[in-house]
This record gives structure tokens, C-alpha cells and sequence, in this order.
């Protein structure tokens, strides 16, 4: 009405993709991209860094051992002679796939269970109740109990290595999925009642496309912001399995089992807690910027300021 | 009920919705709120209806529960023909089509994180079988028709202004070719300048598609100039059906009577002189409604008789009904009202 376009004009410009608005958002959030550079330098420096920075993570070189930042090793070496450098790198591996892989796992079903219980009333009841139940389990002993019924099975049927990694990516998923299901849930509940879904239902959307349609992607604001604590908490919670010796084995690296390493010789060598220390709160930071970034591109209305 | 011969499009008998009130630990169900208590009314083909009545008195639930937004707790609603009532999900599914709601706060009706198309689009998604062309350009049909720029097809609703956002929602209303659409108070969220806008767009739109509509309001006037018939409503209950220029002329109802005189005069001389029924103290609870007539504990004429029996909801004369004990007991005794009768209020 009071734009005064001609028609032709505007008909000769089709709905363009909704990603490519995202996207331009997203790059207009300077924290957000920081983040998402460091991220991708991160994920970079520790799949493809061991193939450049050639030392062995295991390898042992008891003539330089503790030795501080020097040309041969430029992060210092261990209490063993281990290159320290090698090890973040390689530790860093497990850790971000722990932590990206545990995070989804949790996203999926928290955000699943938190929009079922919310949208059908019959449900919410037992699914909020199962979800009260996880949260008041013990986590550690439940942890416990977990990794000594299903750790040699695991070990058996996919290496130790690969059968300790799902074991605890399972782990750490199942046990952090119920913040994310319960501030869906809430987020849901509000949101069922609101007149555009009212609306919906008048035109007789099924509810399977009108979660997908028009619940999850209102929701998906609380969804971002647990996901991007998620992958903290998840490489937070693999060094402290690591430090209980339920993780992977003892000799090889982590970020967690680096770190807590570390700590019985802080006095001495206060550097040697700051990698791995660096690594995990360096990363966390950049996804939960990334995460913002993200939150604030997919919403429409921050979206073009 | 139907004066015309032709059946009505919308046939409403008895119809109740009520809410149940759980309370205690246990949530024993202790009560009900009745938000519309046994109403009737027709509605017939390319007519408007107005709903009228204050705050809180089930106009929209009414509405809604027309459309079988809500589950009813009780009587039959008909639509062209098909009795909806309790028919299932995946039928009702197949006559949505048929009849459409428009909103009452534009900014709630549409999803912000949808664009203007994506909104208006769907139900053809839901509804269609259209190749993305050519549902975009149905889009622009619709847009066109409803007086909006093609190019906002982009847009998100954040970035119009209210008028244009029931713009949007009346275009999306139209996208399945409706016969009835619900218009539940959907100029009382805009400005005076821009509810005329809407309102004469509805009106255009009626006279191009032939559309019948519920129009819900608190705004008399409004109603006034958009309604054929108007039905008012108190506390979930019909109290009076008229058509429009009966209705305004000669209320019957005492509650019509002050809900009328409650409507200013422009003319300030003549306002002044006018006398205005003044209801005191508060509507009840529907959870709790009096005994005998809805109306009996603010109504300025009631007498012990109101307290004790529910007035019959009762045709007085052609195509009025009214529910008061004290209306039309000369359309009683002569039971064929006759041409040139005037009931006094």
C-alpha cells in the first residue's frame, strides 16, 4: 500500500532462499564470526595438525622431560617427555568429537521429548515424569554402574578405542538431554497457544507439520543457546570421567585427562595446565559466540538491523 | 429458525462449550466454566451475522467452537450440510477449506519466523496440489485482491503495520476459496483510520466472493454498518437475534437496551439529552451463573420471576428472538405476528 513498486517489478523477483538471509545476518555478527573462524581453526588444527606437527602423543622422551617452551618443543614437554603440543593436538580430537557428538545426541532428544510433551497433552505427563526421574538419578554412580556393565562388551564388539568413545558419547547424551527437554517443553506450552497455531489448526495443518513448521523453528532459540553450553558441558564432563579412570585409557590424551594431568604439577609448571585449559575454554567460548550469532540470524526480526 | 426458505449455510442448535475446572490435589473436576451455554442460530448464505456483547461473554469461544477449534461439549453445528460436530479429525481436515477464521490481533495470527508467502501460502501446501509456481502466483492473486504489494512477498510480518498484517490474514482466510469465514474481532487491534480500511475490504471481498461471515465485535457501531443480523450475547448466552435496523431501532432486551444506550451520540446537544441505562456491579462468573435469567442480578426490570425460571429463547416477532420473560407477551397471544406490529421495548 504505501510502497509504490510496480508490479512487474516485483513479480519479476521470486521468494529467495531463507538461508541466504541467514547467512548474511550471521556474517553481520562480528563475535559470531570470530567464533565460527576460530571453530573451524580448531576442528582444522586437530584433524589435520598431527599430520604436520609429527612428534607421537605417546612417544617418550625421558632425557627432555619437563622441559619448558623450547624450538624441539615449542608448548614444553610432561613429567615423561611427552611433547605437549602433540598431545593437545591429538587430544583435541576426541574431545570436540565427544563434545559435538554428545551435544547433538542430547539436542535430538531433549528438543524430540521437550516438543512431544509439550504439544500432546497425554504425554507430557509420563515424559516429564521420566525426565524428573533422570534428573534426580545420581550421575556418577549411574555413570559408574554404565560404564562397568557395557565397557568390555563394547570393547569387544568395535576396539577399545571406538567402543569407549560411543560408550561415553552415549553417556554424556542420555545424561543431559533434560534441561534442553524441559525449556522446550515450557517454550512449546506458550507457544501452542498462540494465534498462529490457532490459525494453523483452523486451516487444518496435521500436527507433524505444524511442529515442523511452526513450533521447532519458534523454539529453536533455547535449542541454539543448550546446544552451544552442551559442548562444554560434554568436554567438561569427558575429563572428569577421563580423571575417574572411566574414560579412555590413561595414556591417551584428552583435553580433560591433559588437563587434570597437569594439575598434580601445578606448582612447579603453572604453563602446563594452560593449554589444554586454553583449548577447552577457547572453544567453548567460540561456539557459544557461534551459537549467538546463529540465534540472532534465524530470527526474523533481529535479522536486517 | 430460518425465515428465508432456502436452508441457512450455518446452523448452530444448543450448542455448549464448557471448560473443565479441576481443583484439589487429586484435580477433581469441581466445576465448569460455562463459556457458551446452549446457543441456536443461522446463518445464511452471503449474510453477515454480528456477534456482539462485552468482555469475557464467550463471543469468541463461540466463534472458535464453530469452527471446531475446540472440542464442544455439547449440540450440533451444520455446515453447508455437514453436520460437524463430532466428525473426525482427518473429515474435518477435508472441510476446512470451507470455512476459515480471520484473527483478532494481527501480530499473534502470523508466525514471525514465516515470510508473507510462506504464510499466505499454507494452506495450498496444506490443501493443494500446486507446483511452487503456480502457488506463488495464487500468492499474488490473493495479495492482489487484498490490496497488498506483490513485492512484500519477502517480507516478514514484523515489518508491516497492523493493518497491513490483517491484511495478511485475510488473504491467507481466502487462499481456499472459503463460503464462511469467522471474523472474530478483527478491527479491534487497529486504529480507527485503519479499521474502516479492513472493514470496507471485508466488504468488498463478501460482494466478490459471495462469503458469509460471523463478525464477532464489541464495537456496536461497527457491527451496525457491517451486520445484516445481529445476535447479542451475555454471559454464554444469546439474549437477543434481530435483524440489523430492528435491533438498533427498538431493542427488546433490557441488556440490549443499555448495551446500546452505552454507545456515544456524536451530536453533543442530543447527547446530553439522552437518558442512559446504567448497569451496576459486575457480570458473574460463567462459572457460577445465577439461577433463572443470566442477567437477572444487573438487570433494571427483573422481577422474582427472573430469579427462579431461565427465560425461553423465543421468536417475538419476525426473525427477532429474544430471552426476557417481559418481551413480546403480545407476540404470544397472537401467535402469527402481524404485519405493521410494533413491540414496545
Amino acid at each position: 500500500m504505501t510502497d509504490v513498486t510496480p508490479d512487474s517489478l516485483a513479480a519479476a523477483r521470486p521468494p529467495q532462499s531463507q538461508w541466504r538471509n541467514v547467512w548474511d545476518q550471521f556474517k553481520t555478527h562480528r563475535g559470531a564470526v570470530w567464533g565460527m573462524g576460530f571453530f573451524i581453526f580448531v576442528v582444522l588444527a586437530v584433524t589435520l595438525g598431527p599430520y604436520i606437527w609429527t612428534i607421537d602423543a605417546q612417544y617418550i622422551d625421558i632425557r627432555a622431560r619437563n622441559s619448558g617452551p623450547t624450538l624441539a618443543h615449542p608448548l614444553g614437554t610432561d613429567q615423561l617427555g611427552r611433547d605437549t603440543l602433540a598431545r593437545v593436538l591429538e587430544g583435541g580430537q576426541v574431545s570436540m568429537a565427544v563434545g559435538i557428538t554428545a551435544m547433538l545426541l542430547a539436542l535430538v532428544l531433549g528438543a524430540a521429548i521437550g516438543v512431544v510433551a509439550g504439544y500432546f497433552k497425554r504425554l507430557d505427563g509420563p515424559l516429564m515424569r521420566l525426565t524428573d526421574l533422570f534428573l534426580a538419578l545420581p550421575l556418577l554412580p549411574l555413570l559408574l554402574v554404565i560404564i562397568m556393565l557395557f565397557r568390555d562388551t563394547l570393547r569387544a564388539a568395535f576396539g577399545p578405542e571406538t567402543g569407549i568413545f560411543m560408550l561415553i558419547v552415549f553417556v554424556i547424551g542420555i545424561t543431559s538431554w533434560m534441561q534442553t527437554a524441559r525449556i522446550v517443553r515450557g517454550d512449546v506450552l506458550a507457544l501452542k497457544e498462540r494465534e498462529f497455531v490457532i490459525a494453523s489448526r483452523s486451516i487444518g495443518t496435521p500436527s507433524r507439520r505444524m511442529i515442523l513448521r511452526h513450533i521447532l523453528p519458534n523454539v529453536l532459540s533455547p535449542i541454539t543457546v543448550s546446544a552451544t553450553l552442551g559442548i562444554a558441558n560434554a568436554i567438561i564432563t569427558e575429563s572428569a570421567l577421563s580423571f575417574l579412570g572411566l574414560g579412555f585409557p590413561s595414556d591417551f590424551p584428552t583435553w580433560g585427562r591433559l588437563l587434570f594431568d597437569s594439575t598434580d604439577y601445578l606448582q612447579q609448571y603453572p604453563e602446563r595446565v594452560l593449554w589444554p585449559g586454553l583449548a577447552i575454554s577457547l572453544t567453548v567460548l567460540s561456539v557459544n559466540y557461534i551459537g549467538d550469532g546463529l540465534r540472532d540470524a534465524l530470527d526474523p526480526r533481529i535479522r536486517g538491523r | 429458525m430460518s425465515d428465508a426458505g432456502a436452508s441457512p449455510l450455518v446452523q448452530v442448535r444448543g450448542l455448549k462449550m464448557h471448560f473443565p475446572i479441576y481443583a484439589g490435589i487429586f484435580r477433581r473436576h469441581v466445576g465448569d466454566i460455562k463459556a457458551v451455554d446452549d446457543i441456536s442460530l443461522d446463518i445464511r448464505e452471503s449474510e453477515t451475522l454480528g456477534l456482539v456483547g462485552e468482555s469475557g461473554c464467550g463471543k469468541s469461544t463461540a466463534g472458535r467452537a464453530v469452527l471446531r477449534l475446540y472440542d464442544i461439549t455439547g449440540g450440533s453445528i451444520t455446515v453447508d450440510g455437514t453436520d460437524i460436530s463430532d466428525i473426525d479429525k482427518e473429515k474435518l481436515r477435508h472441510l476446512r477449506p470451507k470455512m476459515q477464521m480471520i484473527f483478532q490481533d494481527p501480530q499473534a495470527s502470523l508466525n514471525p519466523r514465516m515470510t508473507v508467502a510462506g504464510i499466505i501460502g499454507e494452506p495450498l501446501v496444506e490443501h493443494m496440489s500446486l507446483s511452487r509456481a503456480e502457488r506463488l502466483e495464487r500468492v499474488y492473486e490473493l495479495m492482489d485482491a487484498v490490496g497488498l504489494n506483490r513485492s512484500f512477498a519477502n517480507r516478514y510480518p514484523h515489518e508491516f503495520s497492523g493493518g497491513q498484517r490483517q491484511r495478511i490474514g485475510i488473504a491467507r482466510a481466502l487462499a481456499l476459496h472459503p463460503k464462511f469465514i469467522v471474523c472474530d474481532e478483527p478491527i479491534a487491534a487497529l486504529d480507527v483510520s485503519i479499521q474502516a480500511q479492513v472493514v470496507n475490504l471485508l466488504e468488498d471481498l463478501q460482494e466478490q466472493f459471495g462469503l458469509t461471515y460471523l463478525f464477532i465485535s464489541h464495537d456496536l457501531s461497527m457491527v451496525r454498518h457491517i451486520a445484516d443480523r445481529v445476535a447479542v450475547m451475555y454471559l454464554g448466552k444469546i439474549v437477543e437475534l434481530a435483524p440489523r435496523d430492528e435491533l438498533y431501532g427498538a431493542p427488546l432486551h433490557p441488556y440490549t437496551q443499555a448495551l446500546l444506550s452505552a454507545v456515544p451520540e456524536p451530536d453533543p446537544v442530543r447527547e446530553s439529552q439522552r437518558k442512559h441505562i446504567i448497569l451496576t456491579g459486575d457480570v458473574p462468573s460463567p462459572s457460577n451463573a445465577p439461577v433463572g435469567c443470566n442477567f437477572c442480578t444487573r438487570c433494571p426490570r427483573a422481577e422474582q420471576i427472573c430469579h427462579e425460571i431461565e427465560p425461553e429463547f423465543r421468536q417475538v416477532d419476525k426473525g427477532r428472538y429474544t430471552a426476557c420473560h417481559f418481551v413480546g407477551d403480545t407476540a404470544i397471544k397472537t401467535a402469527e405476528p402481524t404485519v405493521g406490529e410494533t413491540v414496545k421495548p
